[in-house]
């Protein structure tokens, strides 16, 4: 950040802008200097070491066998079977849990955008699920709602006067992870699109109104394209979230009947293989297609950041 | 190993840790110190609140714990015991782990303590512990500070409403036939863990494995996960559990089948002895109405499992009279008395000394399950565990280093069987496959 103190030749009257230009510049970027590396070290470091891990032969129970092993992690990690189809379960498990949620959410936040009695109330209620700590969440569902013997499913289906008494999650493992996940995430979307319908112009609907249209026409051509970076935020902001639930699958199943997912498998290879190496490898190529698919979804999502033209 | 461990616990206690690695925590200390590495299981945190009180007053040898669970203790273990850091004077370490440990000479042998320690008693701990602690050398590289084994739990009420008897070694065909009369809409036959894990369902079925001819690998290295026994058993305990288990058996592990007997849900359990403690508590409604018999053979004469928390001394650490010292204490006779008589004698580490089951004031506590549970360790084969010859040690586990990972993803698949989504026999080729994998490895050494 040396101060340019160029002599300036008297045959030239312009005042040199770039020097100048450039003290500005890095008087307004000094300060956060210390930030920035702060943040590198913090974020970017333990990557680093990750990514040199990724490359070595390390099983913490083997510690004469340990070095470089090149790319032999990343051919494991690709050849193995377990691994594959914990991407597939990644990818039903994160897309059927957004989908749903939005959907379910969007209904909500249509209903919560009307004033009635006691509005406030319902949302905060409404709200609630999100705020609960995932693990504790996951384990609510595993034993008050779906446990066979006494949970409250079941209780409700005898109450009914039903004599089937279904093993929730033994049939149906997965739709009972996405579930307890939907019940987490739809406030997240109401909350999100309840934001969109708020800052709703309300002109063109009282003007659609008067020239006789009706409530769907006013929702399929007024509200649902306001809503549509809405939707696609509340998309992204969930996706990154939910590709990275553990608790869930943790939790309920221990990852068995097939509902092991991506993070699963990494601690599965970390904690109970003690496979250092191919852990890092796993966790490197996850970071990798999530930028890759990141990048994507972002580039869908930038028109939030710019000026709609109507 | 029966233990339910919570993500969240684990990583603010993986924080802690790091944070404590960060300030340098641990290491050093006085002459008079030793620093001694824990698993967080309750009769730990029992030692723990005493060791001020008695051990370092009377020795005035300062002990500096640190205590994590589970799997957090073996990673940290495993990286400062590979790297002989010294960091750690001692280390609690199971049955699974202590041969390995002492095959990579991580572990200071213990023989020349023992032998100077008369007070000590090293004849009072039971054979088949002793033994599992043994390295392939012969030397003795851990102190247990509590043992257990498996065996079978039932409610004797219910067996004499419904007049079914038991005998004191039951067969596993029996107990399917006593499950089948004893079950009622309400109450099922019998609880058996269903739950992925090596730890969780893959240990009592191993252990009828055992019993029905069947091993993991042979002594020269042969996978035998789909071989008639190892289907036979696996068959047999898949379906018991989905004709007459509890409901949501995929998902029961320790925990949900203690409450699902202390509830009254299931007439019998096969599990750890530990469990009979919980089960007779003061508060468990079931308290009194239960009986015990040894684990269930087909072709063995003992099939129950052994599993032991101990105390190693790292090879490295300059503090290994010391840490004997704490070892001894820890171990010894004292300290159950101690325990008895500070917090309650049912909370007396048990399952390791002779002499345990001598004791008057334990006998009232646990009169009911103790010469069962005693009689199960004591019948335990940790180095012959079936009917033919092992390549590594141990009863529910194979004690080598891949173990944990081919139980578990074994698991996950005979959980799937139990679940009725994949048949047992897709769940064992599928195992064999990952079991040959491992076996490729030893079979040129």
């Amino acid at each position: 950040m040396a101060v340019m103190t160029q002599a300036r030749p008297d045959t030239d009257d312009r005042p040199p802008p770039v020097p100048r230009k450039k003290v500005n510049r890095w008087a307004t970027r000094a300060p956060l200097l210390p930030a920035l590396i702060f943040l590198i070290i913090v974020t970017q470091l333990p990557f680093v070491a990750t990514l040199v891990i990724s490359f070595m032969k390390w099983n913490s129970l083997d510690p004469t066998n340990r070095g470089f092993a090149g790319i032999d992690n990343y051919v494991n990690v690709f050849t193995d079977p377990d691994l594959r189809s914990s991407v597939v379960n990644t990818i039903v498990l994160t897309a059927s849990v957004v989908l749903i949620s939005l959907v379910l959410g969007l209904g909500l936040a249509l209903l919560l955008d009307k004033k009635f009695a006691g509005r406030g109330l319902v949302r905060t209620l409404l709200i609630a699920p999100f705020l609960v700590v995932p693990v504790a969440a996951a384990l609510i569902w595993k034993h008050v709602l779906y446990n066979p013997e006494y949970g409250l499913f079941n209780g409700i289906l005898n109450w009914l006067g039903f004599e089937a008494q279904p093993d929730w999650i033994s049939s149906m493992p997965m739709t009972a992870v996405v579930l307890s996940l939907v019940w987490q995430w739809t406030p997240f979307m109401m909350l999100i699109l309840l934001a969109g319908l708020q800052s709703k112009p309300v002109e063109p609907v009282e003007a659609a109104t008067i020239d006789g249209a009706s409530s769907f026409q006013i929702f399929r051509y007024l509200t649902f394209p306001h809503l549509r970076q809405y939707l696609e935020l509340g998309g992204l902001l969930g996706s990154i979230y939910v590709v990275q639930n553990f608790d869930a699958v943790f939790t309920i199943t221990s990852g068995g009947l097939g509902t092991a997912n991506l993070p699963y498998m990494i601690y599965q290879t970390f904690y109970q293989a003690h496979e250092y190496g191919e852990a890092s490898a796993a966790g490197v190529i996850v970071v990798a297609g999530s930028i890759i698919i990141a990048t994507f979804a972002l580039r869908t999502v930038s028109s939030l950041f710019k000026e709609e033209k109507r | 190993m029966s233990s339910i461990r919570t993500l969240g616990a684990a990583t603010a206690v993986l924080l802690l840790a790091s944070a404590c690695a960060g300030a340098g925590g641990g290491g050093g200390g006085g002459t008079d110190s030793v620093n001694v590495l824990m698993v967080n299981n309750p009769q730990m945190q029992d030692l723990q609140k005493l060791t001020a009180d008695n051990f370092t007053k009377d020795t005035g040898i300062k002990v500096n714990f640190t205590v994590l669970p589970e799997n957090d203790v073996r990673d940290k273990i495993s990286q400062d015991f590979s790297s002989q850091a010294g960091q750690y004077d001692v280390a609690t370490i199971s049955n699974y782990e202590t041969p390995m440990y002492a095959k990579n000479g991580w572990l200071a042998p213990m023989d020349d303590f023992v032998a100077k320690d008369s007070a000590f008693d090293q004849a009072d701990i039971l054979e088949p512990i002793k033994q599992s602690l043994t390295a392939a050398d012969g030397k003795v590289y851990a102190q247990p500070f509590y043992g257990e084994s498996s065996f079978l739990m039932y409610r004797k009420d219910i067996f004499e409403a419904k007049g079914v008897t038991l005998p004191e070694k039951p067969t596993w065909q029996q107990v399917a036939e006593a499950a089948q009369k004893v079950a009622t809409p309400e109450v099922r036959g019998i609880c058996l863990r269903g739950q992925p894990g090596w730890g969780q369902v893959m240990a009592p079925l191993t252990t009828v494995v055992n019993t029905f001819g069947g091993t993991w690998f042979t002594k020269d290295w042969q996978a035998q996960v789909n071989a008639p026994e190892f289907k036979e058993a696996t068959k047999f305990y898949v379906d018991l559990v989905r004709n007459h288990g509890e409901a949501g058996a995929p998902q029961a592990g320790f925990a949900e089948c203690l409450n699902n007997m202390t509830q009254g849900k299931v007439a019998m359990w096969y599990d750890a002895t530990v469990a009979a403690g919980l089960l007779e508590a003061n508060d468990s409604p079931v308290k009194g109405k239960l009986g015990f018999t040894q684990a269930p053979v087909v072709k063995t004469d003992s099939s129950g499992w052994l599993y032991t928390w101990a105390f190693g001394i790292q090879k490295a650490s300059k503090k290994q009279e010391n840490a004997w010292k704490f070892i001894s204490w820890a171990s010894g006779k004292g300290y159950e008395e101690l325990v008895g008589k500070n917090l309650g004698w049912s909370k007396l580490p048990d399952g390791k000394r002779s002499s345990t089951y001598q004791r008057p004031e334990y006998k009232q506590s646990s009169g009911s399950f103790s010469a069962m549970a005693e009689a199960a360790i004591k019948s335990a084969k940790p180095l012959n565990p079936g009917v033919q010859e092992r390549p590594a040690p141990g009863i529910q586990f194979v004690g080598i280093p891949e173990f944990t990972d081919l139980g578990t993803q074994v698991s996950q698949q005979i959980s799937s069987a139990i679940a009725g989504a994949v048949s047992v026999d897709e769940a064992l080729d599928n195992g064999q496959g990952l079991a040959e994998k491992v076996a490729a490895k030893y079979k040129g050494q």
